[in-house]
């Protein structure tokens, strides 16, 4: 008796189940389709022309004509004036790429300082840096403006690049990281080894805390290539030599008159494929590193 | 000769690698944040060069106001030109809260019941990984190309698709102006922030739901609690602190928001209806960057910075005992970490 009820329950159970996960599923699966639709009609309207953009509207297959409307980016006076994506993702990787090594490597060096030695004022800076971490980049950008004029740096790199020694979430960051989940005791081992703090800190925590510089340091990488309120506001000239990939974008949506459609597509195209080929590959770490809150800058 | 030994082990002392190792971080953050925070708040006290227009690149002269820029954009002030900088101000911060809400309310729904699905232990769901790297995919990619790409979508040409599907399919005569027209560009805008957005709120109110004792799921199932039950009395509760913590950040990543509102244009007119208070920072002092009106976007920023740093401290009002347990249980290793070392000093000592 007691055996059929049991059966009988359980059988309800698992419908009840089975029909949640069906209407979870298609639910996910819709929003897994606003997710990529955009992505895709772009990536399918990189491939199309103007014309046939222009006179058929929406379409859902891809066309053969991406390489024709890369061409016609480099070779129309309309965009090469400022759109020339070799030099953008150049200009972009320098300054992504130095910014994410710097980060990396000084707000572990910060943490390590922080961390592994007592002194005085070990307390304060830790106070300090976690008081300062949300401090909007919008409020010291005036005087930021104004230190670039008159110290002449207005233009060069360094002011988008120097400044990433100084990431005090990602300073935050490693410390905790560095209180779960690394040992002491081995620093004080290799001072009995005879090793220097210097080279403790760049052969022995480095390889330690591989997995948090690894995820920051993509992070760092992927908000730096995407940071256009700095570096419009450094990069002053619209000199395309000096220009990076999120500002060529904006130049290709300042063409009011007679834009090429297709053209148009194909660079924004051009200008998400490093970021999304990197995030595709990285996914995993990507997504572990927002779980684990790393990704506040 | 204990007493002298110890003495000698004291002498070494490895303080000096503190400041060395932590230097370089607070020289750069002096010279390249606080410095031009600093200048900033100074900056909110003198003139908008307005008569100084003559002057060399970067040398024009700002005048001390004392409040003026304050009285103007809080207040108004007396003439014609303040009372405009009033009224641009407060459209500006307008539109940043009605933008932010209405990217907010949907996002967090959106991203609770996400949570909740992706974490119930009772739906089987394979794949999840892949929804996972899906929803958060949007929040990778360069503001400036989702901007453009959804301009192309749904912008105001003709040829946009949006426009291009209800043309073909006679809806409407000619082109809408959907970046133009106050609600329909806020709604667009609204969108964008949650599509990119709610996948970074989802995985994180996810591991808030994870920090939860599973055990305590698991008693609430056997006591027979169906989803809801579970959802209300159990998860909700828990995990209001990670609710307040996302709303508050998200606050204070809607006060700046800039870069999506800033390009969702075509040309080189800003759209009024979706500029924000960021938009009104940038504008006053980078249009004419050789000549720039200092004074009311420094004003402006600290306004900014006030709303900030008080929504700050309420994130760390909210956060306050996790903190204090955690300091307390510090001091309290680190006191048996100075006996045990005492201890062994001494050790050595004999």
């Amino acid at each position: 008796m007691k055996k059929v009820t049991y059966a009988a329950d359980k059988g309800g159970y698992q419908k009840k189940v089975v029909a949640k996960s069906a209407l979870i599923y298609a639910a996910l699966i819709l929003l897994t389709l606003i997710c990529l639709i955009p992505i895709w009609i772009l990536v399918v309207n990189a491939t199309r022309q103007h014309n046939d953009i222009a006179s058929h509207g929406l379409s859902l297959l891809p066309n053969t004509y991406l390489f024709k409307n890369i061409d016609t980016l480099r070779s129309n006076a309309l965009y090469t004036s400022f759109f020339h994506p070799i030099i953008g993702m150049r200009n972009s990787l320098i300054i992504a790429g130095s910014c994410a090594a710097l980060t990396v490597f000084f707000a572990g060096l910060t943490a390590y300082g922080i961390v592994v030695y007592e002194f005085k004022a070990k307390g304060l800076m830790f106070t300090f840096i976690i008081a300062v971490m949300m401090v909007p980049a919008q409020v010291t950008a005036v005087g930021f403006m104004k230190l670039l004029v008159s110290w002449k740096l207005l233009d060069s790199y360094i002011p988008l690049i120097l400044p990433a020694i100084a990431a005090p979430a990602i300073v935050f960051f490693m410390r905790q990281y560095m209180l779960s989940s690394f040992p002491l005791d081995i620093i004080e081992a290799a001072r009995i080894d005879g090793s220097s703090e210097f080279r403790t800190f760049l052969t022995i925590a480095i390889p330690m805390m591989k997995p948090a510089f690894a995820v920051q340091a993509i992070f760092a990488f992927i908000s730096k290539w995407n940071d256009y309120y700095n570096q419009s506001l450094v990069l002053v000239s619209g000199d395309y030599h000096k220009n990076t990939m999120p500002m060529m974008i904006q130049g290709v949506m300042g063409i009011d008159r007679n834009p090429d459609y297709g053209a148009n597509y194909a660079a924004i195209f051009l200008s998400i494929i490093p970021v999304v080929v990197v995030y595709l590959v990285l996914s995993r770490f990507i997504i572990g590193g927002v779980a684990a809150g790393g990704v506040k800058e | 000769m204990a007493t002298a030994a110890q003495r000698r082990i004291k002498s070494v002392s490895y303080a000096k690698y503190g400041y060395i190792f932590t230097a370089p971080f607070f020289i750069v953050y002096f010279i390249f944040m606080l410095y031009p925070l600093i200048q900033t708040f100074i900056l909110a006290f003198y003139g908008n060069g307005e008569s100084n227009k003559l002057h060399e690149a970067g040398t024009c002269i700002h005048n001390f106001v004392g409040t003026s820029n304050f009285r103007a954009i809080l207040l108004g002030g007396e003439d014609r030109a303040s009372r405009a900088i009033h009224k641009e101000f407060f459209h500006y911060f307008g539109n940043t809260l009605i933008i932010w809400i209405g990217n907010f309310i949907p996002q967090i729904c959106l991203s609770l019941l996400l949570a909740v699905w992706f974490t119930d232990l009772r739906v089987k769901m394979p794949g999840k990984g892949f929804f996972k790297v899906v929803m958060y995919m949007p929040n990778i990619i360069t503001a400036a190309s989702v901007a453009a790409l959804f301009m192309s979508l749904c912008g105001n040409s003709k040829y946009s698709v949006l426009n291009n599907f209800l043309l073909n399919h006679n809806y409407i005569d000619e082109a809408v102006q959907f970046a133009t027209n106050k609600w329909s560009s806020r709604i667009i805008v609204m969108f964008i922030q949650i599509w990119m957005w709610f996948g970074n709120t989802m995985i994180m109110l996810m591991s808030g739901i994870q920090g939860i004792n599973e055990s305590l799921f698991e008693a609430a199932e056997i006591d027979g609690a169906n989803s809801r039950q579970t959802f209300w009395r159990i998860t909700f509760p828990l995990l209001k602190t990670i609710m307040v913590y996302t709303l508050l950040t998200s606050m204070i990543g809607g006060l700046q928001m800039f870069d999506i509102p800033y390009m969702f244009h075509t040309g080189n007119i800003i759209n009024e209806h979706i500029a924000t208070v960021a938009i009104f920072i940038y504008d006053f002092f980078h249009k004419d960057y050789l000549h720039p009106s200092y004074g009311y976007s420094a004003a402006a920023s600290v306004v900014l910075f006030v709303i900030t740093a008080i929504l700050g401290a309420l994130v760390f009002y909210v956060q306050r005992d996790k903190d204090a347990i955690e300091l307390r249980k510090k001091r309290k290793a680190a006191r048996k970490e100075a006996q045990r070392k005492a201890a062994r000093g001494g050790g050595l000592g004999l």
